[in-house]
């Protein structure tokens, strides 16, 4: 892309082609002979990271989208059976929402370098404003994206975004409606969202065309922000920076992977696998992550238009930034103040993330208005003025230059490091005392948990058993057809053990030729039936309190696990939150009511749910359900083997997951180290 | 990308029996798809509402302007937050009305916006009374 190539191939039929459409040119002098800096670092290999997640969201999305059906009646359900019936459906879903986390992951760590090496000055603007663009209709995707499943965040996430610009005076009612396409988000917009989030990913495909295009026009920055100037200065764009950037990849897919095989919903929200209710809003609406800073700025003013605004423009500021930052010298390799005040703009960027997941009270809106200040100060007080008082260090005169004298070590930031560092910790100290006094589920040995985790046959039967006994005459698992049972992963029936445990339920069928429903016995591909005809007459014979349908349980139920430990599970893997809450919940009725507690009439006092007044009478007790297999028929028993089975019935290809996680790993491991040593010999005498 | 006619249409008015909402007790009826919250106020919320200064409040209204008269013991809002668009719930909050757990934001028992980052007070839907125990909305 920059200027006309004098590439010649010597296959005739290609030359033919060259001469018509010089295509072949084209990728040649961009992405073979093209000359890249030699001095470049690793964190230059987000760029390629970041094509290679644009390439993975698109490819999984429209496999995705042949599956998913975008009605608000269906929507929910069409992506669990996706998940459960599609072949690798479960992947595939994966895929495209950890892949969503990770490339916004990437794009801050691709943006912040842009920052530190000063990346959008000087002829480089347009680069960067095409970027901001990018960053916009990324967060606009990701938005509509998570709209799409129809969970209770989804939904509620939708409201409250689209409701930002009821803001706007006059016009921001109108605005609002048409979003929707009605009087409140429904089904319409649902459609909507979908065929725009179908949409925008080959918007954003054209920008990073243009993206590229500048870049290759204006060159690329480089950790010493001098420009090139002689062939020594350079390498060719194919082997150096290819083989460089596969690697990068490489690596980034060994982070990737960890989510998708290990943790697929440590970065998502149990709420979203309850189905949108748009008459119960979820006591606690976060965005997903990666918008949280920003939600944190929005709730941290009191004022709704100002709130909007300051949210809106802690973004947009970006775009001006080549110009707040007047100073001549790019990197901050050599600008020690500004270099400062970068990590600490980082540190500000991670504490407003983490006050955005947190309730907007006491402590945490003061914080939250403290760092608002930072954020903004960082951009119209400390870059346009240490512009004018700060004194760079000597930079050097080329890039090959700044290569031999390869000395200056950073240790100023170090401290600022530990000062970021312990502002965390201080946080921390706050979550642990906001935690205390309220009852934490006990953690559990489940045989599921860990990289090798799979379900006990015995335990999910066993299970199985205290459902079909005791649970199912209140609670549906309406996402489990009876073919499951004789399915790889599960409870280890034969095909016809599960037809004779089908042909014990009556299932409604019809109508028959005469128009009639009629009943008949279960067969395989048959779901669970349920108790209730429908959600009102549960709620009636409940004493107003629906009981939730169980196959999904285990993954919408929940509990914080405050600031120290969720990072400790990123590690340990844990996910097991919802088991070890069912489990608790199941075993937390007491007679006695501790003191300060009121129980209303017609509700149980439970030591685990929140707020202690559950509609739930004691479900199990001792002796309850007889086992053949010997089995202790104990509470704590029951507990452990219903929660195993609704584990499984929560997510039937588990095994299958982590067995499949450990052959990536093994292989991307070996496909890394392999990348690695071609990347040392290649760039052998570059450096 | 207005909202199409069948939209339009399923947005008629509807019509809700009071009588089984015993005081102090309310219901939530869906119109719109929006949630009504309709309130049966008891005489203590009455004149809780009644007795603040409208002039202070952040968006003064004052409880005769929000409520049908002779039907003062009726409080019928829109059950979205003027903030943005959260359900708030009923008898919480320290003002004896609603209070949002999005955000924080408080009403009281008029509707009234008294504590938070809402602008203005939960609207009140066109409604009339059919008979003394049966409204229409819309
Ligand atoms: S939506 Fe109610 S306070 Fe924000």
């Amino acid at each position: 892309m920059s200027g006309p190539s004098d590439y010649q191939p010597s296959n005739p039929a290609l030359q033919w082609i060259e001469r018509r459409l010089p295509i072949i040119g084209l990728v040649h002098s961009s992405f073979v002979v093209y000359p890249t800096p030699r001095n470049l670092n690793y964190w230059w290999t987000f760029g390629a990271i970041l094509s290679f997640m644009l390439g993975m969201q698109i490819l999984t999305g429209v496999i995705l989208a042949m599956h998913y059906t975008p009605h608000a009646d269906l929507a929910f359900k069409s992506v669990e059976l996706l998940v459960r019936d599609v072949n690798y459906g479960w992947l595939l879903r994966n895929m495209h929402a950890c892949g969503a986390s990770m490339f916004f992951f990437a794009v801050y760590v691709h943006m912040l370098r842009g920052l530190y090496y000063g990346s959008y000055k000087e002829p480089r603007e347009v680069l960067w404003i095409l970027g901001v663009i990018i960053y916009l209709l990324m967060m606009a995707t990701g938005f509509m994206g998570y709209v799409l499943p129809w969970g209770q965040m989804s939904f509620w996430g939708a409201t409250v975004i689209t409701n930002l610009f009821s803001a706007i005076p006059y016009v921001g009612e109108s605005i609002v409606t048409l979003l929707w396409g009605g009087y409140s988000v429904g089904n319409p917009t649902l459609n909507r969202f979908f065929s725009l989030h179908y949409l925008l990913p080959f918007v954003i495909a054209g920008v990073v065309v243009l993206h590229v295009w500048a870049l290759h026009v204006a060159g690329q920055n480089n950790p010493d922000g001098v420009e090139p100037k002689t062939e020594k200065d350079t390498v060719p764009f194919t082997p150096h920076a290819t083989i460089k950037d596969g690697f990068g990849v490489a690596c980034f897919m060994l982070l990737y992977a960890w989510f998708i095989f290990y943790m697929p919903n440590y970065l998502g929200d149990a709420d979203n696998y309850i189905p949108a209710n748009p008459g119960v809003t979820p006591p606690h609406i976060v965005p997903e992550w990666y918008y949280l800073p920003f939600y944190a700025i929005l709730r941290s003013i009191p004022n709704k238009l100002a709130g909007v605004i300051g949210m809106f423009s802690a973004i947009i500021i970006l775009c001006f930034l080549p110009w707040l930052d007047a100073a001549r010298t790019k990197s901050s390799k050599y600008r020690p103040l500004a270099k400062q005040f970068f990590w600490i703009f980082v540190a500000v960027c991670i504490l407003l993330g983490y006050l955005g997941a947190q309730p907007p009270e006491g402590i945490y809106v003061i914080a939250g208005r403290v760092l608002t200040f930072c954020y903004f100060a960082y951009f119209l007080i400390v870059l346009p003025l240490l512009s004018r008082i700060e004194k760079p260090r000597p930079v050097p005169n080329s890039i090959s230059e700044a290569i031999l004298a390869k000395s200056g070590k950073a240790v100023a930031s170090v401290a600022v490091m530990l000062v970021a560092a312990g502002a965390l910790f201080f946080g921390s100290l706050q979550d642990a005392r906001a935690n205390e006094g309220s009852d934490k589920p006990p953690g559990n040995k489940w045989s599921f948990a860990g990289p090798f985790g799979h379900y006990d046959r015995g335990t999910l039967q066993r299970g199985l058993k205290v459902y079909k006994e005791v649970c199912s005459s209140c609670h549906g698992l309406s996402y489990i057809a009876f073919r499951n049972l004789a399915e790889a992963g599960g409870p280890g029936y034969s095909v016809a053990q599960a037809a004779a445990f089908a042909s014990d339920y009556k299932v409604k069928d019809g109508p028959n030729d005469a128009g009639d429903m009629f009943e008949r016995p279960g067969r395989p591909a048959d779901y669970f039936p349920s108790p209730f005809p429908n959600e009102q007459a549960a709620r009636a014979a409940n004493g107003g309190a629906a009981p939730p349908d169980l196959s999904l349980i285990t993954k919408a139920r929940s509990y914080g696990r405050g600031f120290p430990m969720f990072i400790v599970d990123f590690f340990t893997q844990y996910q097991e939150q919802g088991p070890d809450y069912v489990s608790a919940v199941l075993q937390g009725f007491e007679d006695k009511v501790p003191e300060g507690v009121t129980i209303p009439e017609g509700s149980y006092y439970n030591k685990y749910f929140p707020g202690h007044a559950i509609k739930m009478p004691k479900p199990l007790s001792d002796g309850q359900v007889t086992y053949d297999d010997g089995s202790p028929t104990t509470v704590a028993q029951y507990s452990k083997d219903v929660t195993t089975f609704l584990m499984w019935t929560a997510e039937p290809h588990m095994e299958a997951r982590k067995r499949m996680g450990f052959q990536v790993f093994i292989f991307l491991i070996i496909f890394a180290g392999l990348m690695y040593f071609t990347k040392k010999k290649v760039w052998a005498d570059s450096h | 990308m207005n909202p199409d006619a069948s939209t339009i249409a399923a947005g008629a008015p509807i019509e809700v029996d009071l009588s089984p909402v015993a005081e102090g007790q309310d219901i939530k009826v869906f119109w719109r798809g929006k949630p009504i919250y309709i309130s049966h106020r008891t005489k203590k919320q009455i004149d809780e509402a009644r007795a603040v200064n409208v002039a202070s409040l952040p968006d003064p209204q004052s409880d005769e302007a929000r409520v049908k008269s002779g039907h003062e013991q009726w409080l019928v809002v829109i059950g979205i937050c003027t903030h943005l668009g959260c359900i708030p719930i009923a008898h919480e909050g320290n003002y004896d009305g609603f209070f949002c757990p999005c955000h924080g934001s408080q009403y009281d028992s008029s509707g009234r916006i008294r504590q938070g980052p809402a602008p203005a007070n939960l609207p009140v839907p066109p409604y009339q009374f059919v008979s003394d125990t049966k409204i229409q909305i819309g």
